[in-house]
């Protein structure tokens, strides 16, 4: 059949090899070529030359592409100049590296506090998955939307919450973004645009999809100049949910602006990722549903800034969804509470050797976009403002009793009728705490 | 009269059908049946306020699986009118996540038994955000369908869902019963900041009510939380919602026969339950009678039962009937539905037992 004819042409250069590592053959490259980055038409019109007889449905097929991150590596060996072609200006490595610089400071001081005591619940570290965060959030613009898992205190950092803000949450304290009654899991931001900050794998792909529709609603039916993007962050363990390949099936469908990212670091709390997928690899589901598929290196910033650059393009100028993942690592275990005895040390071994700070830093050092001393400034202000934090949080009052029956409506009179035929709300005692409910 | 019969004949074809065949009970009461009144307040409402959209399977071409949102995707277009595919966890979070940024969705379920693939979102993305989040993102989102029992849809198809949903703090929900509750409290729950389970009756969709001038209004809507005394009486209180009220109703016509004059309550709103109107009303008849459809055990019944205990105690001169659906799955042969529902025999029975007149305690089959 015609369609499947199609598929496997396009399959067979593209399909990258199972070893995880960075090193791929560079065979594959080449019949890409450095122009034909996600879809791009030169591949497609090589196949329609060769398919005459292909249908509309399996053209729009063939114009999905798998691509591997070894076209970020080709395009810098294609390079003529005498100068080796940098991939950021000295100011965009810096951002990059105070941002993650504070994702790390950030997380280690969450865990010391959660040992002390200040902290408590179910915390979720990031550790060793900056470069994702840290290359996606920071092209965005601050109306576009950012929605994660529970694993989102650095998405909500990266996103431009203060980190004040986010520390006070996490002690609980009136002060934090959703003055203490959200928690570690639960970062919602309206000003920022972080729409959470979900408990449940899964919940956060159809909230961050009806994101990318309202998008796309503003500017076909509410006539507004809209072109943001949403972004979707979740784990390995999340692309074999079933809500998942429904909002894949709905983005794909209506071309909704939206970026699928996923932060594939192998483990799902114990139960390791190939334990649990049929096919390992996830980039390959995209094409499936009819949108993009790429893979990554999530330890490295510049890649995942590259594909995120390209993704989040062709979301905004209309052309749907992508789905991008990061093949990346989480240093710490599953939350704080894990003791992490499932994960081989010699694996964690590994990928401390690809750490995508020491990475970043390597690079900017090599190629003399900034000195040590500058780096070690801005880790010393990253310090600072993460103990400024910690102080601002300890120092902040508890949330007071009235505060437990607000916000549970956006209307307080959802309260209903009281016994004396008025709202609820409108009685003086309603919140604090001593009215009848 | 005559500006708002234009108005209609110009929004929908199917009202010129209402206005050809209303009846003259009095002079401004036309006839108008729960489908056409839900009808017209989407059609309003999404006039009013361009971001109100709908969002269900088959709510656009096939014109609503129950009819109930004919002609507005002619009238709308398929940005607003949204069919989409047979994925209720999916479509519901994507209301949600539109509601989060800004929009004001309307999701339709086939029935709330298929809500229950996406129950997760109507609770943890939509009823506890607003909480979660402090006030920061508000959800204004209504959660419509039909509820509870049709005829011979078998227990997959027949679950009343009021006392699940009832139970959840951050979530309104409705159960209108006439055309002028289903208008005025769909138009409540869309203009409404918070998200509203609204749960409608697939057998009421055809029973006619009268309107009047009033409820055809496009400003027309009742407030959340206030229930509705459709009929006073002072010997026992007869608390229903939903298709309930109208065999509570029948019941109460059959009593006053008998010499016992039934207050029939249309709770109207599940939650916020309105305790005052049922305890003020407890405190002048004594006697409570409570009916639902849904399972007996930890029902709607049960909360008004425990409410007055707690708040009237000393006015109640018996104890308080509850009225429920039988504790099975529902069955399929069509006397066995007939036997697993509250029929009015059964209100009638209840209310005496609450009378304390004798009466046999089971009905024959």
């Amino acid at each position: 059949m015609a369609c499947s004819a199609a598929a496997k042409i396009l399959h067979n250069p593209l399909l990258i090899s199972s070893s995880r590592s960075a090193e791929k053959s560079d065979s594959c490259c080449k019949i890409l070529g450095p122009s034909s980055f996600l879809g791009s038409t030169s591949l497609s019109k090589k196949l329609v030359s060769v398919n005459k007889g292909v249908s509309r449905a399996s053209r729009r097929s063939a114009n999905v592409v798998a691509v591997s991150s070894d076209v970020v590596k080709e395009k810098k060996l294609k390079s003529n100049s005498a100068a080796p072609s940098l991939l950021i200006t000295k100011e965009e490595g810096l951002v990059l590296y105070e941002d993650m610089i504070l994702g790390r400071v950030f997380e280690d001081m969450c865990a010391q506090m959660y040992y002390r005591g200040k902290m408590f619940g179910f915390v979720h570290l990031y550790n060793g998955q900056e470069a994702v965060s840290t290359g996606f959030i920071k092209l965005l613009k601050k109306e576009d939307c950012v929605v994660s898992t529970y694993r989102d205190h650095v998405h909500a950092l990266s996103k431009g919450v203060p980190a004040r803000e986010v520390m006070s949450e996490l002690f609980g304290k009136t002060t934090g973004c959703c003055r203490g009654q959200g928690g570690s899991m639960h970062m919602f931001s309206k000003e920022h645009n972080v729409l959470g900050g979900f408990a449940f794998i899964g919940e956060g792909i159809p909230v961050a999809t009806g994101a990318a529709f309202t998008s796309k609603y503003k500017r076909e039916v509410l006539k507004e100049d809209c072109d943001e993007v949403t972004l979707a962050f979740f784990g390995d363990g999340t692309c074999n949910n079933g809500q998942f390949f429904e909002c894949l099936n709905m983005a794909a469908l209506w071309k909704l602006p939206i970026v699928f990212v996923v932060e594939n670091n192998l483990w799902a709390i114990g139960m390791s990722h190939l334990r649990a997928t049929s096919d390992p690899q996830i980039w390959k589901k995209g094409p499936a549903f009819g949108m993009p598929g790429v893979h990554v290196d999530g330890m490295d910033v510049l890649k995942v800034r590259e594909v995120a650059n390209e993704a989040i393009a062709r979301a905004r100028r209309g052309e749907g969804p992508t789905l991008v993942e990061c093949e990346t690592y989480r240093f710490r275990g599953h939350s704080l509470a894990d003791p992490d005895e499932l994960r081989d040390p010699a694996e964690k071994a590994h990928y401390a050797t690809r750490d995508p700070i020491t990475a970043l830093k390597k690079y900017i050092l090599e190629n003399n976009l900034a000195s040590e001393a500058e780096l070690k400034a801005i880790e010393k202000k990253i310090d600072e403002v993460v103990e400024d934090a910690v102080e601002f949080a300890d120092e902040s009052p508890v949330p007071a009793r009235s505060q437990l029956l607000e916000n549970v409506f956006a209307d307080p009179r959802g309260f209903g009728i009281g016994p004396d035929g008025k709202y609820r709300c409108e009685d003086p005692k309603f919140t604090e705490g001593t009215a009848q409910v | 009269m005559l500006k708002i019969l234009k108005q209609k004949a110009v929004s929908a074809p199917l009202l010129r059908a209402v206005v050809l065949s209303s009846r003259n009970y009095s002079v401004s009461a036309k006839q108008m049946n729960v489908r056409e009144a839900l009808n017209s307040a989407l059609d309003e409402e999404m006039s009013a306020d361009h971001k109100v959209f709908l969002m269900g399977e088959e709510v656009g071409e096939y014109q609503g699986a129950y009819k109930v949102t004919k002609g507005l995707l002619q009238k709308y277009g398929p940005e607003r009118v949204v069919d989409t595919p047979i994925t209720e966890a999916g479509f519901t979070g994507i209301g949600v996540g539109a509601a989060y940024y800004g929009l004001r969705p309307v999701v339709e379920f086939m029935t709330f038994n298929f809500a229950m693939q996406a129950i997760d979102h109507i609770i943890n993305s939509a009823a506890k955000t607003n909480y979660m989040s402090s006030g920061n993102i508000s959800v204004p989102i209504v959660f419509r369908g039909p509820n509870g029992a049709a005829a011979g849809v078998g227990a997959q198809h027949s679950q009343c869902y009021a006392a699940w949903y009832g139970a959840i703090p951050g979530l309104k929900v409705l159960a209108p019963y006439s055309s002028e509750d289903a208008r005025g409290l769909l138009k409540a729950a869309i203009r409404d900041p918070d998200p509203v389970v609204f749960l409608e009756n697939e057998l009421l969709y055809g029973e006619y009510f009268p309107v009047s001038e009033e409820v055809l209004d496009a400003g027309f809507s009742i407030p959340i939380g206030k229930a509705k005394i459709e009929k006073e009486g002072k010997d026992v209180s007869i608390v229903a919602f939903s298709k309930m009220v109208g065999f509570s109703l029948k019941a109460a016509e059959i009593l006053a026969k008998d010499g016992i004059d039934a207050e029939v309550i249309n709770l109207r709103s599940i939650r916020p339950l309105d305790r005052s109107t049922i305890n003020a009303s407890v405190r002048r008849t004594n006697r409570l009678v409570t009916v639902e459809e849904g399972f007996p055990q930890h029902g709607v019944g049960a909360e008004i039962c425990a409410s007055i205990v707690e708040d009237s105690f000393g006015y109640l001169d018996a104890p308080v009937e509850r009225i429920a659906g039988a504790d099975v799955p529902m069955p399929y042969a069509a006397n066995l539905e007939r036997l697993a529902l509250p029929q009015v025999e059964d209100i009638v029975r209840a209310a005496k037992r609450a009378c304390y007149r004798s009466v046999p305690m089971s009905a024959a089959a």
